[in-house]
């Protein structure tokens, strides 16, 4: 399967969350939770709004000289000791990961949780090539042990509650059976079962928040320390990292580790903030490789209304005030990437003709870009894919009749006339100016709201006979209507 | 200050009252209102379905037939914001238009300093800020201001007030079953106001939620803010 699409269209896939109560319940209680958390916490920034244009100013100027500043980080990483590698495509970035762990002559890697490492779908490949890949993010271990896909970008599991958790634990850790499900305990039982890991893993596998120009440096954000762990312990370092994570200057990241945890956790500070440059002897990883992913971010640089997505910082603010994503879940998107960035990223990587469904995943109600920190105008870029995606042969002609209607008022107002003789006979049989059941594809509407039928008099004819009435200087007499 | 009605071709077609509404509020506050009778449709159907091209057309014919005028007043946030944000963009010379066009509390309160418009309406009311004129129009408490002034009204807290109803036009159909599973807790919290009636900017919303509310043999009923004001 494709990590970026799914095949299946949204509306198929939403359809089965919508069925499920007790994801329902799980979704609406976290999504909530963290929506809440985020607004206290940047409430009480009174510099909030200066620090999200900044943020994207800083963003657009790393997309308008992405390839200056990619030289100049592979450069500084390079002098540092590491190795640069570019990949065009998931395809690539999978081999050159694998030769590198093939390379060491183990057979097993600790892995940070990473979305890039998800949208080239490399645990998957390095598994065809005999490398066990293990996550180490605790929510990123739930799903990996319930042989599930993640279905949010921060909270991996957030579709599972803790006695879900505590039955796959116990599934799949069998060494504790007495296991409750107080988080506590499964937070203990989680991290015996990762210890072992880190302390005999060779190969560590990353991803990277961000990559700064100036110094060749990797910055990996996480809430756990498991991240800092596998990026200290292994002897060998292998991070993923989208062209699109480049900052310019150490310093430009003050201003993202202020959003970024207040967008993502609620949190003031992250607790855990990683930077790693090149190797040291005698500390960290003696073999560190940076592999630099387009994998479709250079088509979307290149599309002038859909470039803004690649100011993402994934902090997933979006997908926890987004309405649709909280009663669909992240797996309705067929993607990693779900939600509301998901709508316009996945599309934007794969192609639109992979992802059509995704920019209708939305009632464009806005919630997305008011609490977006980087301020992509997701409402316009979800309308822009819209344009691109293929239209059914019915609609497009039912869109060019309705144009060609409002194009002329004449033809306009014919048309109200038709409505109302059409559906007036209906209205008067009924008695009411609603109906429950309509044809199809109006039963779509019908089958969950009643619809209105036109009024006796439109406006416009209201308007003709309150003219004649009120002579030539008509429009100032009031005119008492009967409401 | 020529003000004209831009009524849109939803309210023209299925609610006349909130187009009737508008005028009488004007006229009773001593405007004169025109209404061009070349005008149709705002085209954001066509923009938000992923028809920008069929769009355009529609777009000139509003910016050809509001041009002469000083205001333009429209009952509908969305049609309101689809000229602000869309219209410059797509046609040049729309920006003056764009921004001389008001949403009705927009062109009352801001334009006309006007909060009180003299209605009485002896109701218990919920209010819904619809998305489009919260979060595009940062219509902010305008409507709730001039609700407010309206005698024997009774103005109830709407929980989750914010979040969108499920319509989002096209949206309605093509996702029809997170549309209505949004719409069920949106009539659930209107439910749990107890109030008759829940008023909102833009009859789009109310349509969806009104419909909603009748499937559901639902105490509240539904009725657009304007035609509050001009009882």
């Amino acid at each position: 399967m494709n990590p970026l699409a799914s095949g299946v269209p949204f509306p198929r896939a939403a359809k089965v969350a919508l069925g499920d109560p007790q994801l329902r319940t799980n979704l609406r209680r976290a999504t909530h939770t963290i929506r809440d958390r985020r607004a206290h916490a940047v409430g009480e920034l009174p510099d909030w709004e200066a620090l999200r244009t900044t943020a994207a100013a800083i963003k657009d100027d790393v997309l308008r000289r992405l390839p200056e500043l990619l030289e100049r980080f592979e450069e500084r990483a390079t002098a540092a000791g590491a190795t640069v590698h570019w990949a065009r495509d998931a395809a690539e970035a999978c081999e050159i990961v694998s030769r590198i762990v093939r390379g060491t002559g183990e057979t097993s890697a600790v892995k940070v949780k990473s979305m890039a490492t998800q949208e080239i779908g490399l645990n998957e490949a390095l598994e065809r090539d005999g490398i066990a890949a293990f996550e180490t993010d605790l929510a990123e271990l739930i799903v990996q042990l319930a042989h599930d896909t993640p279905s949010h970008i921060l909270v991996p599991a957030i579709h599972y509650n803790r006695a879900e958790i505590r039955d796959i634990f116990v599934r799949e850790m069998p060494a504790d059976a007495d296991l409750t499900d107080d988080p506590a305990a499964l937070a203990e039982a989680a991290r015996s079962h990762l210890r072992r890991r880190f302390l005999s893993a060779k190969v560590g596998i990353s991803g990277a928040n961000f990559a700064i120009a100036d110094t060749g440096t990797l910055v990996v954000v996480e809430s756990e320390g498991n991240g800092r762990m596998c990026l200290t312990l292994p002897d060998t370092l292998v991070s993923v990292v989208g062209i699109e994570k480049i900052l310019p200057t150490f310093a430009d990241l003050e201003v993202f580790m202020q959003v970024l945890p207040r967008s993502s956790t609620g949190e003031r500070m992250n607790p855990y903030t990683s930077t790693w440059t090149g190797v040291t002897p005698g500390d960290g990883p003696s073999d560190v490789h940076v592999v630099l992913l387009d994998n479709g971010r250079s088509t979307t640089l290149a599309d002038e209304v859909g470039r803004q997505t690649l100011r993402c910082i994934r902090c997933s603010a979006c997908l926890n005030v987004c309405p649709v994503y909280e009663r669909a879940g992240g797996h309705a998107y067929g993607s990693v990437y779900p939600g509301p960035i998901g709508a316009i990223l996945s599309p934007q990587l794969t192609g639109i003709g992979e992802n059509a469904s995704l920019p209708f995943a939305s009632t464009l109600c806005g919630a997305c870009y008011d609490v977006c920190p980087v301020k992509i105008n997701i409402p316009e870029v979800l309308v822009h894919l819209r344009d691109q995606a293929p239209h059914s042969p019915a609609e497009r002609a039912a869109m060019s009749v309705a144009a060609w209607l409002m194009r002329s008022p004449k033809r306009f107002a014919a048309a109200e006339r038709l409505a109302q003789l059409g559906t007036g006979p209906l209205a008067a049989a009924l008695g009411r100016r609603t109906v429950s059941r309509l044809p199809w594809p109006g039963s779509k509407w019908t089958d969950a709201r009643d619809a209105p039928l036109p009024a006796a008099e439109s406006f416009r004819d209201w308007w003709k006979h309150r003219d004649q009435t009120a002579g030539p200087q008509g429009h100032t007499h009031p005119v008492e209507e009967t409401p | 200050m020529r003000i004209a009605l831009f009524v849109t071709c939803m309210n023209d077609l299925l609610y006349p009252d909130t187009g009737i509404a508008t005028v009488r509020i004007l006229e009773r506050l001593g405007h004169r209102v025109d209404f061009p009778q070349a005008q149709t449709c705002c085209g954001q159907m066509h923009l938000n379905s992923g028809y920008q091209q069929l769009a355009v057309p529609l777009v000139e014919n509003f910016v050809r037939t509001f041009e002469p005028y000083d205001a333009v007043v429209a009952p509908s946030g969305s049609c309101v914001a689809m000229a602000r944000d869309n219209y410059p963009r797509l046609v040049p010379d729309a920006a003056g238009v764009a921004a001389r066009t008001y949403e009705l509390s927009e062109l009352l309160v801001d334009v006309l300093g006007v909060t009180d418009v003299g209605a009485r309406f002896p109701h218990r009311v919920t209010y819904h800020p619809t998305c489009h004129g919260l979060r595009m129009l940062r219509l902010g408490d305008k409507p709730l201001r001039l609700l407010r002034a309206v005698e024997g009204i009774e103005l109830l807290e709407l929980g989750g007030a914010e979040e969108c109803c499920g319509f989002g036009g096209t949206f309605a159909l093509k996702n029809a079953d997170v549309s209505g599973a949004m719409l069920a807790d949106k009539c659930r919290n209107i439910a749990d106001t107890e109030a008759d009636y829940v008023a909102a900017v833009d009859n789009s919303c109310l349509t969806h939620i009104g419909g909603g509310l009748t499937r559901q043999k639902a105490r509240a009923r539904h009725i657009h803010y304007a035609e509050v004001l001009a009882s």
